[in-house]
């Protein structure tokens, strides 16, 4: 589904990714962990088109959606959540979600379907988004989101500084995601998230990626974590 | 119909209704507000729906007051293709400024603005020859007739000024309702987010500035057509800030905004010369009030207290 093949990016001058390759399945989840700095947020960036590719290729189905602008990339079908949720806070949740289903034109079946994925939006459907709760945002992000239809979701640390309830919520969706054949990129920090959802976890390193491991291998295998996380 | 186009319908009624009852200065007042209020209007699309401050847009009003003043004095056109020329003029030059402009964001896009301004009011003065610089020229009342009507007696003037409002009200009214629209507010709210989810983010800002442009010259092609004077004064800095004030006191993105800021202004200002000699002082008292009292404009401040959906 998504293909990243030896790419190198960054900012300007500084380059930050090297030769990283990596790729996600429909329906499949595959965790990208990393310590700070690690250049995890710039992989997402680069594959939305923020960041200038230096070089190599990212195909969506076998397109090249690497030297796209952003706007097309997320048209071409990747949805991005990224870090700390990013609404548009003066208009309301409904008005929220309505940008989101205008890009493509979705129709009405795909807003109720998005509804029936986070049932405490349709309760708050007037109500401006920037009065919901820290895990409400992240449900009306995810959702807007999800109203493109994208054919891949990359979450950037969805669950960070959610309470339990709502930590649970949002990985109940990205699992129901990956069962209707999304291929879902998720990074996350906590390691006891990504055993419970991770199919394959990628380990970043100064920018390189270094290992790619099963959930099992990093259940049994302490050193990993020591190596890449320092935990 | 939904109440925010019978509230906008209901005032475009009144105004119809008040050059009956209104005495012959303020009929006058009220007509040169009407235009002036479309030209807060144009500023309003870009500045309250898109969130781009532009600190030049007198370029635009005064690129529509040339673009209708200077074929009917100099090419002797009639009002009607001189009216189009001048919103012509405001599209073209707000396309080309955006193209450059946009490329830069925030204060930048301030200083762009500001820069392309004062060159276009440069140019004013220096083309002196036909546009007669500071002192400006008069357009013979004989020329002042539309579609057989002549519009320099008060009362054409004030429907024609009113017939010009109502065009832009509504028009930024649908606007604003339309998914084009609605995207400029996603935009100002977010424009990363906007772009993630889609959307060319470039030629949404590049349309606003056009549309921008081409209101504001409309209103400055209306004021040179109805008022019958063209002068460089109207490129000036100062028709910049004008529209800008204009909007921010009567509510930055809020359709009603621009004619309640400028029916204010216009009437602060008339009624503390009155009082006193500094009435700028006054003026500026009450401008300090309301950014202190009111930060949403008076408008915004309607919005938040008492309809949340007034659009």
């Amino acid at each position: 589904m998504l293909r990243v093949e030896a790419i190198n990016s960054g900012y300007g001058n500084a380059q930050v990714l090297r030769d990283v390759s990596l790729d996600v399945a429909a329906g499949e989840i595959l965790c990208l962990m990393g310590r700070n700095g690690a250049g995890k947020t710039t992989a997402m960036k680069t594959i939305m088109g923020l960041l200038p590719l230096m070089s190599g290729r990212i195909t969506l189905d076998g397109q090249d959606v690497g030297r796209l602008p952003a706007h097309e990339v997320a048209r071409a079908g990747i949805g991005y959540i990224p870090q700390g949720r990013r609404l548009f806070t003066e208009l309301t949740v409904a008005q929220n979600l309505e940008i989101g289903l205008m890009t493509r034109k979705s129709g009405p079946h795909v807003r109720t379907r998005v509804l029936e994925l986070f049932p405490r939006l349709s309760e708050r459907l007037n109500q401006r988004a920037e009065t919901l709760s820290g895990g409400e945002q992240q449900m009306l992000a995810t959702a807007r989101a999800l109203c493109i239809e994208p054919k891949v979701l990359i979450l950037d640390e969805p669950t960070e500084g959610l309470q339990p309830s709502m930590i649970e919520a949002i990985r109940d969706v990205v699992v129901r995601l990956r069962n209707e054949g999304v291929a879902i990129l998720l990074v996350e920090q906590r390691v006891d998230a990504v055993l419970a959802l991770a199919d394959r976890v990628a380990f970043l390193e100064n920018g390189i990626l270094a290992e790619t491991v099963t959930p099992e291998r990093m259940r049994t295998d302490a050193a990993l974590l020591k190596r890449y996380l320092g935990v | 119909m939904s109440r925010a186009v019978a509230l906008h319908l209901g005032l475009i009624a009144a105004l119809f209704a008040a050059q009956f009852v209104l005495p012959t200065y303020h009929q006058g007042n009220v007509a040169r507000i009407m235009v002036l209020a479309t030209y807060a209007i144009g500023y309003n699309v870009l500045f309250g729906y898109t969130g781009l401050l532009s600190l030049g847009h007198a370029m635009f009003f005064a690129a529509g007051l040339y673009g209708l003043a200077l074929p009917i004095q100099h090419l002797g056109w009639g009002a009607g293709p001189a009216l189009l020329s001048g919103v012509a003029a405001g599209a073209l030059l707000a396309l080309v400024v955006g193209l450059l402009a946009l490329r830069t964001i925030g204060v930048a896009f301030m200083i762009v603005t500001l820069m392309f301004s004062q060159a276009f009011y440069l140019s004013v003065l220096l083309a002196g020859t036909w546009t007669r610089g500071d002192e400006g020229f008069v357009i013979p009342a004989a020329k002042q007739v539309l579609f057989g009507i002549d519009l320099a007696t008060p009362t054409t003037r004030y429907f024609a000024a009113l017939a010009l409002f109502s065009l832009a009200l509504l028009a930024t009214l649908a606007l604003v309702r339309h998914p084009f629209g609605k995207t400029l507010i996603a935009i100002r709210e977010n424009e990363e987010r906007a772009r993630m989810l889609g959307y060319d983010t470039f030629r949404h800002k590049l349309g606003a500035v056009v549309i921008s442009g081409a209101i504001s010259a409309g209103a400055g092609a209306g004021f040179a057509l109805l008022f019958g004077y063209a002068g460089a004064t109207f490129a000036s800095v100062q028709y910049s800030i004008f529209p800008l004030l204009w909007v921010l006191l009567g509510g930055a993105g809020t359709v009603i905004g621009p004619l309640i800021g400028t029916l204010f202004i216009f009437y602060l200002i008339d009624y503390a010369s009155g009082l006193t000699d500094a009435y700028m002082a006054v003026v500026g008292v009450v401008l300090v009030a309301l950014t202190l009292f009111a930060p949403q404009g008076i408008a915004g401040e309607l919005r938040r207290r008492v309809w949340k959906g007034l659009p």
